[in-house]
């Protein structure tokens, strides 16, 4: 076999084609093609689908008035700032991140005077998005849940729940996942006497996620009063909370009554896990700022279960990715930039509101049968209208909308989306308006006037 | 039994992060960090490549760019190019459409990403009794995230003899003649982590002949490309002649030191196939498995490279760069040979120079790194491991002094 070396150190083999061996098998040969993920598949769908006046309405951002993601200006100044501050370095980070990430991330949450956090029994690790933060609370969970041996569950998760969240789960070892009901297609809101129900059943020690607010993908979330009645039940049964808290803010436009049921459990001295984003709050979902957040019960543990962390971090990703988390910590320690921010926020909350009032509104002009209210007693991204699988269908393959199987769409992009794309960039602007007029057959209106800007 | 996280017993620190934090503490004017794992300038102070300075405010200026989530595998565009880095532009095996990448969070995210498609798909399913091997020594992430991933199965090939202090390339082979067929290598493509050693030309292919035959899985880590010699395409000979010689294999990439890029997390996991059809299915399970660790990967660092590496005048002053790095540590090794040399050090001190990348074992032993780190204020890892890029013009002599009287009064 003869080689040859270029002069610049490359080389080039003349021979050796047989070498490699043609009737080989590939070592990957008994690798399956993966089931592509359900939204990977509807936007492949929605893409190859040559309609004109296709609809794309399962999207997971929020938009702004143009219909675009976008940061604030606020947003874009401070990067444009990190940019050009020369007394940055390109250091590693810690594993735990930032540190005034974490630690304004998790005062957001818990409040700054939280008992919690003055007792020094709070640990917080930046994470890549709220899916590593979920993922690293499952690794903790796996190996440590249980001191005397590895811990496989069960977790139960709502249903429905986010596609990739059992998932995330079965990848760091914990097998037995199981379901509690959620949403009740009958109410068109949270079954809240079935769910306790299904809590009741599970075995002692289980642990729960939980959406804190704006539960993905219904919308749909539990009152005070219920949240009462949950915990008083986690405490009886020894069920161990894992929030999830993607939105903060998004729900109520209130921070604080966004993460209640965080407080409400770090207050009854409960331990928790909550995974936390800031990828809607921001507009920054390209930077994977994520957050988890460990509430213990005793201080004299906290550097144990740190070390722990440290070690499971190690061995995902090391260390996370600065510029996102520096710009959320920059906006969180400035008093005058957060005031700002959660401005920012709030009319992106009062936005929303608006689109569901608009679409409950039309739907009511239209005659729909059925009651709309759900639309708008729902918050944050996700509305869950209550589509059965034949109408989601209907609407797919034959008016050309996309919804998620399961009935849930992102209201924002009925607002904002011209047909036949997903370039959010072009005007005119259209509205795309939902209707069943009976629940058969669906008529869609499209409206080419423009819109009283919102 | 007693559930909650309050029973979890302290883990042992990552060496080389207690080894940072105990300099941090240490208030000895004259201390000295060689257990850093980042490039110093000659002034002892991170450096932010000039061309990386550029393109950052190429990218802050572009209002095109979003801030939206990139797809599952990341930025096309940065996973071809850094592809490309690794096997060359004119690589047949990209040309016949078999390679693909996934771009991760880092070097240890592109390793993670690959231990955990081996630990389901390769050699039967789920099989996490394949035995992986990693080198002895190695860096000790390696053993955490194969072990994490589910292999159970972690052993050590033999590499560094201590007595020589090079290669020990007969134990090497040997064991790569007795390890059962089918299991997992983890080769380090060039500047080797932590004895800087690496195989010649010579060497790596009889490395090559074995593992082909015994059918042993090849997988490169390379987190030094450009930075050893200075040249990218001569760090990537391994690499590319495994190719060459058809295998299958993974490589995975990080681009932290090369580009200065240590908190951006930027790495790419290239995946070498025998045809497109069998890499589209390694890909759609990568996919799968992306999306239940960290969904989507980071954007910055990755347009940063990508912007980099697809524009010629920025991607000739990358190089440039990297070859300004690479020119200072080999000018470190050759004072600190020099110096060594002139004092009349006891033993050789050849190896410093011979050795090639960030990283030297001195063959110091733990009493005298204790010594080093005790009565010196240089900090240095237990295996007597240095970071060449922690010697500068002004502390180099106090660094030949101290290991002078440490080997002549500790054995």
């Amino acid at each position: 076999m003869r080689q040859t070396c270029n002069s610049d150190g490359g080389v080039g083999s003349t021979e050796n084609v047989q070498a490699r061996g043609i009737t080989l098998l590939s070592i990957f040969v008994d690798t399956p093609t993966a089931e592509p993920n359900p939204e990977t598949k509807l936007l492949a769908d929605f893409k190859t689908d040559t309609h004109l006046r296709k609809v794309y309405l399962a999207g997971r951002e929020y938009l702004n008035k143009e219909g675009q993601t976008s940061v604030s200006p606020l947003i874009g100044k401070i990067m444009q700032q990190i940019c050009t501050d020369p007394t940055l370095c390109p250091e590693y980070p810690s594993s735990f991140g930032l540190p005034e990430f974490t630690r304004r991330a998790t005062e957001l949450v818990l409040g700054r005077d939280c008992h919690a956090i003055v007792e020094n029994r709070v640990l917080g690790v930046q994470t890549v998005g709220c899916t590593g933060a979920v993922r690293l609370g499952a690794e903790l969970l796996k190996h440590w849940y249980n001191v005397s041996g590895v811990w496989c569950g069960p977790v139960y998760l709502s249903s429905p729940c986010d596609d990739s969240l059992a998932g995330i789960f079965e990848a760091a070892g914990i097998q037995d996942v199981r379901r509690y009901r959620y949403w009740d297609t009958e109410q068109r809101g949270v079954g809240v006497q079935k769910m306790m129900e299904d809590l009741e059943m599970a075995p002692e020690q289980s642990v729960i996620v939980l959406s804190a607010s704006a539960h993905c993908p219904t919308g749909s979330d539990l009152s005070q009063k219920h949240w009462r009645l949950l915990t008083q039940l986690m405490v009886r049964c020894r069920f161990f909370p894992f929030f999830l808290l993607p939105a903060q803010g998004l729900c109520h436009g209130d921070f604080q009554q966004d993460a209640w049921p965080v407080r409400l459990c770090a207050s009854l001295g409960m331990e928790l896990l909550c995974a936390q984003s800031f990828s809607h709050s921001f507009g920054l979902y390209g930077e994977r700022v994520g957050h988890l957040l460990c509430v213990l019960k005793q201080s004299s543990t906290l550097l144990a279960v740190q070390s722990q962390a440290e070690k499971q971090v190690r061995a995902l990703w090391s260390r996370p990715s600065v510029r996102g988390a520096r710009v959320v910590a920059t906006v969180l320690s400035n008093p005058a930039h957060h005031v700002e921010w959660q401005e920012g926020v709030k009319s992106m909350v009062e936005r929303g509101i608006l689109v569901r009032e608009r679409l409950r509104e039309k739907l009511r002009l239209l005659g729909c049968p059925g009651s709309w209210d759900h639309l708008i007693q729902q918050g944050g991204l996700y509305c869950c209208t209550g589509l059965n699988v034949q109408q989601v269908e209907f609407l797919e393959k034959r008016r050309h909308i996309y919804l998620h199987p399961n009935g849930c769409l992102n209201p924002q992009f009925c607002l904002a989306a011209p047909p036949g794309s997903l370039q959010r960039r072009h005007t005119p602007k259209l509205a795309v308006w939902l209707c069943l007029s009976t629940h058969r057959i669906i008529r869609v209106s499209c409206l080419r006037s423009p819109l009283p800007s919102l | 039994f007693v559930p909650g996280l309050f029973n979890v017993p302290q883990a042992t620190p990552v060496a080389v992060f207690k080894l940072s934090n105990d300099f941090k503490e240490d208030a000895n004017p004259k201390k000295v960090n060689l257990g850093v794992g980042a490039y110093r300038t000659d002034e002892g102070q991170p450096w932010v490549l000039p061309v990386v300075k550029k393109v950052e405010k190429i990218i802050v200026a572009d209002n095109s760019l979003n801030h939206e989530y990139l797809a599952i595998l990341g930025l096309p565009e940065f996973r071809s190019s850094a592809s490309k880095i690794a096997l060359g532009e004119d690589s047949p095996a990209i040309q016949e459409n078999r390679v693909g990448a996934v771009q991760c969070l880092g070097g240890t995210g592109a390793l993670k990403m690959g231990a955990e498609f081996l630990r389901r798909w390769y050699n039967g399913n789920d099989n996490t009794k394949t035995p992986v091997y990693v080198s002895a020594p190695t860096w000790e992430n390696h053993n955490a995230v194969f072990a994490n991933a589910g292999f159970e199965d972690v052993r050590p090939y033999k590499y560094w003899d201590a007595e020589k202090r090079g290669l020990d390339l007969d134990g090497f082979l040997g064991d790569l003649e007795s390890a059962p067929k089918h299991s997992i290598f983890v080769l380090h493509a060039c500047a080797h982590n932590p004895t800087g050693t690496d195989p010649t030309h010579v060497e790596w292919m009889q490395v090559a002949e074995v593992m082909k035959r015994r059918k042993l899985f090849v997988f490169f880590d390379s987190a030094y490309q450009g930075f050893a010699s200075g040249c990218l395409d001569k760090d990537a000979w391994a690499v590319r002649y495994f190719v060459t010689q058809g295998f299958e294999m993974f490589c995975a990439q990080s681009f932290s030191k090369n580009f200065g890029l240590y908190n951006e997390r930027v790495g790419n996991l290239t995946i070498v196939a025998r045809d497109s059809d069998n890499l589209k299915r390694v890909l759609s399970q990568m996919e799968k498995i992306v999306r239940v660790t960290w969904s989507n990967p980071p954007s910055q660092g990755a347009r940063l490279v990508a912007i980099t590496l697809n524009t010629p005048e920025l991607f000739a002053e990358w190089k440039d760069n990297v070859k300004t790095m690479a020119d200072r540590v080999l000018l470190m090794r050759a004072s600190l040979q020099a110096k060594l040399q002139a004092l009349e050090t006891p033993g050789t001190w050849d190896h410093i120079t011979q050795q090639i990348g960030m990283f030297s074992f001195t063959g110091l032993n733990p009493k005298q790194v204790e010594y080093m780190i005790k009565e010196r204020s240089i900090y240095l890892m237990a295996s007597g491991r240095i970071n060449m890029c922690g010697l500068t013009t002004k502390n180099i002599d106090y660094v030949a002094e101290s290991i002078h009287e440490t080997v002549v009064n500790v054995q």
